[in-house]
């Protein structure tokens, strides 16, 4: 299991950061991404592989109208 | 899925831009019409430090034109734009004054940073009145040129007051110093036509067009209480006037009222630097971060200069916060049809949209070539404003509109009929859900198949609106007046009425799902004007980031973002380039979601424009004057306590059985884990009952916990305490109106 933004979730071997965020459809563009507390760029979201138990923070920013 | 590094080609739009309708034939005759009725002439200057020190009022109904002194304590108490206009509306009215009423003023000031063309969204106007439908002073924040143009000949704000015996053209010419009253009697009515026509025939020559804007609203103010204005610029590429918009609370209604047709400001040649600020190498080279900034992640964020606002129509479905049928639910199969990739074809993308000059990130959208179907104006090819986001969730899904042409159909007759589109969404929403549930029929109606998705109904509702007749006049007069005509006539449930019909204090809701944020459930009825969402959106560092889990937490945030979100308004900038891009490194701050290297920028701006030094925390002090300084104004006009500050339940959690069942999954788990109430084996009425005593509880320990934070009492009204720390024990009618009402 994984915590993401404060829910527990589902984890799987080879789990990157994409893919928590395909899981939780989290398509807003303007985020700020950290795994453990490690601050996580947005060109490295496929790269960056999530452990089992690690807490996810994934901040979305404001924007619109 | 898309990711920020994931940068997508533009899709072009095939529409031949320069190709539309044009309606300046029978301008001489027009114009021969107009008669003088009273004239003045003044001295044109260009601000000092972002100040001309004077406003200009006139009153249409004595005729009367004057110059006042912009003194030092309305600098140092209201700042300018919003807080100038609060200001004079204050001094104009009286707790007696009602929005029809001679004394009512409207009030246009831009600031003294609007006009800046080095640093993007530079160029706001705020306008202020006695809102017809909240009874209340409005608010709105409006692009186009009018105001920093006005500023430019000479004034920091504009106060118009009375009523014209007949329909008249304010005109201030800021190259000669003329102002003039004309008598208009053969002018067309509606904005899109009104506006070309007075930019052609005010203007000198082709290239003095730019130098031109004009106010006007349409014939749907004339029959309706939700009548905004449109402020114009000419588009010199498109060779076309394009609409900026000053839509909530019924200006337009006002404006008409006092029989204004239109005003046209022919301001200097813009250029960079008229304001005369204190400290201009500051200002352009904050400016320059900014357009270099916007021109690197633009495309890989928020795409705004490909989409303007409706980039989020797709993002808020898949958040399950785009306002479905009445704000029942929060996504729609269909949104698809209605999307940011559907606007960014339909748009043009060969030209530059900014609504001011030097605005990089141009959000300001135009999709041509629009042959309309229907109305006064049927088989014309239009140009229209938009669609922003609110009118792509307004007049679409919250209404089950998914045609992109009917919603830019629905978009154009709001503009040039000079009738706000959130209301008229919100608003149409609200009688199509009547229309489902057998509040209304065919028969209450006149014939009008209020059906969802019935865009051929909404636009024959809107045109009945224009034309002062059938339902379309009732729908008119807003939410909260047809619910009380509904009751009246005996149709429906008055219970039911209330907890759908979306508005607060008198004014509709805005187009943002707030249900299962609570933070944000304040941020829509703790408003001052009314439930929009300029003061504050919080649903995703509420819901989604659960970054504000105690109600002191989201007091926190209801405190600094209403009063951040203020000053925007006081000064004339735009909020779009404070979060619709951030910095590269915005991540890796303290405090991301305030973006604080652009809170920084603003504090610079501002300094080098006024040569007073503030830092973000004076920044927060100057708005809070007046802020609190409104909700007292409010008080004075009888509202503005507690009482005014309860939302209609829909906005809050699930009214119906459908809306309950539709995400059981989500309300059956909130019950057990935050409620501590099994739903097991309870019906769908119970869990509904159960689950509104909870959030309405819950939304009461929210009010307490906000009005504590902003230093008021229990019942709303800033202490004499909070006002002594603000400056605003200097006016003794503001010391009594706190003193009487507890504070």
């Amino acid at each position: 299991m994984i915590t993401v933004n404060g829910d527990k979730a589902a984890w799987s071997p080879g789990m990157s950061v994409q893919d928590v965020l395909r899981a939780r459809n989290f398509k807003f563009p303007l985020l700020v991404i950290k795994v453990d507390g490690a601050l996580v760029q947005p060109r490295d979201y496929a790269a960056t592989p999530v452990p089992d138990g690690a807490v996810v923070e994934v901040i979305h920013l404001m924007s619109g109208g | 899925m898309s990711h920020p590094e994931s940068s997508t080609p533009i899709v072009r739009c095939e529409v031949d831009f320069t190709q539309r309708t044009e309606y300046h034939h029978g301008m001489e005759a027009i114009k021969a019409a107009h008669k003088l009725l009273a004239e003045a002439t003044f001295t044109p200057t260009l601000p000092d430090k972002g100040y001309t020190n004077r406003t200009l009022y006139v009153n249409v109904g004595t005729r009367e034109i004057m110059e006042k002194p912009v003194t030092q304590q309305m600098k140092d108490i209201f700042l300018g734009g919003r807080g100038f206009g609060l200001w004079h509306l204050w001094n104009a009215v009286t707790p007696a004054t009602r929005w029809n009423d001679p004394a009512n003023e409207i009030i246009i000031s831009p600031g003294p940073v609007s006009g800046t063309t080095q640093y993007a969204g530079s160029g706001k106007s705020l306008v202020v009145t006695l809102s017809p439908q909240t009874d209340i002073p409005i608010d709105s924040n409006v692009g186009g040129y009018f105001g920093p143009l006005l500023k430019f000949s000479g004034f920091d704000a504009l106060e118009l007051q009375g009523k014209a015996d007949q329909d008249v053209i304010l005109f201030i010419d800021g190259q000669k110093g003329v102002i003039r009253i004309e008598a208009a009697p053969l002018e067309p009515v509606d904005s899109h036509v009104l506006a070309e026509v007075l930019t052609r025939m005010y203007a000198e020559d082709d290239a003095d067009r730019v130098n031109i804007s004009v106010v006007s609203t349409g014939a749907g103010a004339d029959h309706s209480l939700i009548g905004m204005l449109n402020f114009s610029w000419w588009d010199h590429r498109r060779g076309c006037v394009r609409l900026k918009q000053a839509g909530r609370g019924g200006i337009g209604t006002v404006f008409r009222d006092k029989r204004i047709r239109a005003l046209v400001c022919r301001g200097p040649v813009v250029k960079g630097g008229l304001n005369n600020p204190a400290d201009p190498e500051t200002i352009a080279r904050t400016g320059i971060k900014f357009h270099k900034e916007m021109r690197a992640n633009d495309d890989s964020q928020c795409k705004m200069r490909r989409n303007g606002t409706a980039h989020i129509v797709e993002i808020m479905d898949a958040y399950d916060l785009l306002p479905t049928h009445n704000f029942q639910y929060g996504s729609h199969p269909d949104t698809h049809r209605i999307a940011s990739p559907v606007w960014q074809a339909r748009c043009t993308q060969e030209t530059v949209d900014g609504c001011w000059y030097g605005c990089s990130m141009a959000c300001a959208k135009g999709a041509d070539g629009l042959v309309l179907k229907t109305g006064p104006y049927k088989g014309h090819t239009v140009t229209v404003d938009g669609p922003e986001y609110e009118n792509a969730a307004g007049l679409g899904s919250n209404s089950g509109v998914f045609d992109p042409d009917d919603l830019l159909e629905l978009n154009f007759y709001c503009d040039t009929y000079g009738i706000c589109t959130i209301t008229w969404g919100t608003l149409t929403a609200f009688v199509m859900e009547c229309y489902q549930r057998g509040i209304l029929n065919l028969e209450r109606t006149g014939g009008l198949d209020l059906t969802w998705g019935n865009a051929a109904a909404d636009l024959e509702m809107m045109h009945q609106m224009a034309r002062g007749e059938g339902f379309g006049l009732i729908a008119g007069q807003g939410i909260h007046k047809m619910k009380a005509i509904f009751e009246a006539r005996g149709w429906g449930d008055p219970k039911l009425m209330a907890d759908i019909g979306m508005e607060c204090k008198g004014l509709e809701y805005s187009q943002y799902m707030s249900k299962e944020s609570l933070a944000q459930q304040g941020g829509y009825a703790l408003t001052n004007k009314g439930p929009q969402h300029d003061e504050a959106w919080l649903i995703f560092m509420d819901m989604v980031n659960k970054q504000l889990p105690t109600f002191e937490d989201k007091a926190e945030a209801l405190y600094y973002f209403p009063l951040f979100r203020t000053w925007f308004g006081l000064n004339g900038f735009c909020k779009l380039p404070w979060n619709d891009v951030v910095p590269s490194d915005n991540a890796s701050t303290s405090e991301p979601a305030k973006v604080p290297e652009h809170v920084q920028n603003y504090v610079d701006v501002f300094s080098a424009t006024t040569g007073i030094r503030i830092d973000k925390d004076e920044l927060i002090h100057q708005s809070a004057k007046v802020y609190n300084f409104q909700r007292i104004f409010n008080i004075r006009m009888g509202k503005g306590t507690r009482s005014f500050d309860i939302p209609p339940y829909r906005s809050v959690g699930p009214v119906t059985r459908e809306e309950y069942e539709s995400r059981a999954e989500r309300y059956d788990k909130q019950m057990m884990e935050e409620i501590g109430v099994d739903p097991a084996g309870r019906t769908t009425d119970e869990k509904i009952a159960i689950t509104r005593d909870h959030r309405m509880k819950r939304y009461n320990s929210l009010v307490d916990a906000v009005y504590l934070r902003r230093g008021w009492t229990p019942d709303g009204v800033p202490t004499l305490a909070r006002i002594q720390e603000l400056g605003l024990d200097a006016f003794p009618e503001v010391v009594e109106i706190v003193k009487n009402h507890g504070g």
